[in-house]
């Protein structure tokens, strides 16, 4: 390690040697366990149990039952995002406000929820939203109409908002907090009133964050099986729920490759986003 | 006055949305009943019973260490690689923070059954093994990600001094530099040491029969009920990281390093 450091002020042929010995284990891993295994959904995806080529994988997402499964999760993500980006918006603006420590917060909001499991948190909610469970019984007490979202599309979108909603609010922190409080203060000098200062300085400021945002709870969202299947019984399925399925219980493996190709594709599309507006290659929201 | 109390209880409601399933769960554990839709009344007993688990012991076994190992593994790789990239040309340099970037934007699923066809191809035995590697595999970009503040903010004036004060290079950089690392260090390994911990999805597609981690576990139980025994697990582990934490928080502030540690550091 101490030769890493040492070739900024060494001659270059030396610093070349120990660059490539330092870079050596990270680059075997990565190529072995992230472009390979990529590389391997791929090679499955495209080819039949036979080993032909064949596009039938990619295009099976057309047949009915899986495109409802890719709309409906579509459908559901996008819901989920919007409502991360609201709830978090007026929450992330109030802390860097503040000047809430950083830390305090990421370690309350981020790292203290996920040492109780994430599968005991998500089916916690089964208690708390059932038609006797706790929600039901304050709303009972205070006369209001009961909620009975359990086992329905409602019931998904929560689990999904609850589970990804701090990967929403990290990134609007971050941005918010870069913004230099002068500008905001000229804006208002300048005659602006609140709904314009924000509307045109604070929120194009935070745009970076937005789409990081977005990025950060829609992937997640799209592609669940397990907040679908624990909130959602056992009928809704979710496109994740297909791919698993083909893998766990049909072992169609060339199937599930076929259809996880079409969700890279959407995965691809939110690398680009990412990587157009993180032009500092900070890499994502942490 | 109105506002700053609105902005109170707004945070304040964000917080009861996180919190109160994990409250829901630490009432379960005390729930004499069997089933989590009655309360038959406080007990203790499934903290008791817990220990004589074996099934469960067995999977927090598997969990700590997997955890364990898959962050100190990804600590090593993912410190040594951040610091070859520093003195990288930009070029290489963005192709391979692009490559960190795949595990962290790239869909669980996918990264999960990527690496299961992987295993497959190989013939691997799936077990402990390759849950192993897999977790190394998804740890590593977090381990880069709160190093590489750290490495930036290096002044590299300190460590020519050092040596021109007669230390050699290793003298130097362990006295020198990698003391301004070790938040940034410690921070990555706790990261990745709780991404661990909390992991399903890739277990579940890496894992082989006979091996289970507390969420494998978790997830076979969903459909027969959960075991009392697994509320109260949880909540002593919630717990005592929760004092844990308090307990750092609360050391004087000079001393307060790993408190700091705690969170991913970006700047």
């Amino acid at each position: 390690m101490s030769k890493a450091v040492s070739k900024k002020t060494e001659p270059p042929k030396t610093a070349y040697f120990n660059e490539k010995l330092m870079t050596a284990p990270y680059l075997f891993w990565s190529i072995a366990f992230i472009i390979i295994p990529l590389c391997m959904i791929f090679y499955y995806g495209l080819t039949d149990r036979t080993g032909a080529f064949t596009l039938e994988n990619v295009t099976a997402i057309a047949t009915a039952e899986h495109a409802k499964a890719l709309w409906l999760s579509i459908g559901l993500s996008i819901v989920s995002t919007v409502i991360c980006l609201l709830l978090a918006y007026p929450l992330a603006m109030i802390l860097a406000q503040k000047n809430v420590s950083q830390q305090s917060f990421i370690v309350l909001i981020f790292i203290l929820p996920m040492w109780m499991n994430f599968l005991l948190r998500t089916l916690a909610w089964q208690t708390l939203l059932e038609k006797t469970g706790v929600i039901n019984s304050i709303l009972n007490f205070l006369h209001l109409p009961a909620l009975n979202i359990i086992n329905t599309p409602g019931a998904i979108i929560l689990g999904m908002v609850y589970n990804f909603l701090p990967f929403m609010i990290l990134p609007l922190y971050n941005s918010l907090t870069k913004i230099d409080p002068n500008v905001v203060n000229a804006a208002y000098d300048l005659g602006a009133n609140a709904v314009q200062t924000f509307l045109r300085v604070i929120f194009p400021l935070s745009i970076p964050g937005v789409i990081s945002g977005i990025t950060m709870v829609f992937v997640p969202a799209l592609t669940t099986f397990v907040i679908s299947n624990l909130l959602g019984g056992s009928k809704i399925l979710l496109i994740g729920n297909v791919i698993e399925q083909e893998f766990t219980q049909a072992s169609n493996w060339h199937l599930g490759s076929g259809l996880s190709i079409v969700l890279m594709i959407f995965i691809i599309i939110n690398m680009v986003l990412t990587a157009i507006f993180d032009k500092n290659g900070e890499g994502t929201a942490l | 006055m109105i506002k700053k109390y609105a902005q109170k209880i707004y945070i304040a409601l964000i917080i009861i949305f996180m919190y109160a399933p994990i409250v829901t769960l630490i009432v379960l554990s005390f729930n004499a009943s069997r089933t989590r839709a009655k309360w038959g009344g406080f007990t203790l007993k499934w903290y008791g019973e817990l220990f004589s688990n074996a099934d469960i012991m067995q999977a927090l076994y598997n969990t700590l260490l997997i955890a364990l190992l898959s962050a100190v593994a990804a600590t090593l790789i993912g410190t040594v690689a951040t610091l070859s990239f520093n003195s990288m040309k930009r070029q290489s340099r963005a192709i391979f923070m692009s490559i960190t970037n795949i595990p962290m934007l790239n869909a669980e699923i996918v990264t999960g059954i990527s690496l299961m066809l992987l295993f497959l191809t190989l013939r691997a035995k799936f077990g402990f093994g390759t849950i192993l590697l897999s977790h190394i595999t998804f740890n590593i970009p977090y381990v880069i990600l709160s190093v590489m503040p750290r490495v930036k903010q290096l002044n590299p004036s300190v460590y020519e001094a050092a040596l021109d004060l007669g230390a050699s290079k290793s003298q130097a950089f362990f006295k020198v530099v990698f003391p301004d690392l070790l938040p940034g260090i410690l921070s990555g390994f706790l990261m990745a040491f709780t991404m661990s911990l909390d992991d399903f999805v890739i277990t579940h597609f890496t894992k082989g029969p006979g091996v289970d981690t507390l969420s494998t576990k978790i997830y076979t139980e969903v459909k027969k009920g959960i075991k009392p025994e697994m509320y109260a697990l949880s909540t002593l582990i919630f717990i005592s990281v929760l004092v844990l934490l308090i307990l750092v928080n609360h050391t004087p502030k000079s001393k307060n390093k790993a408190g700091a540690t705690l969170s991913i550091e970006r700047n």
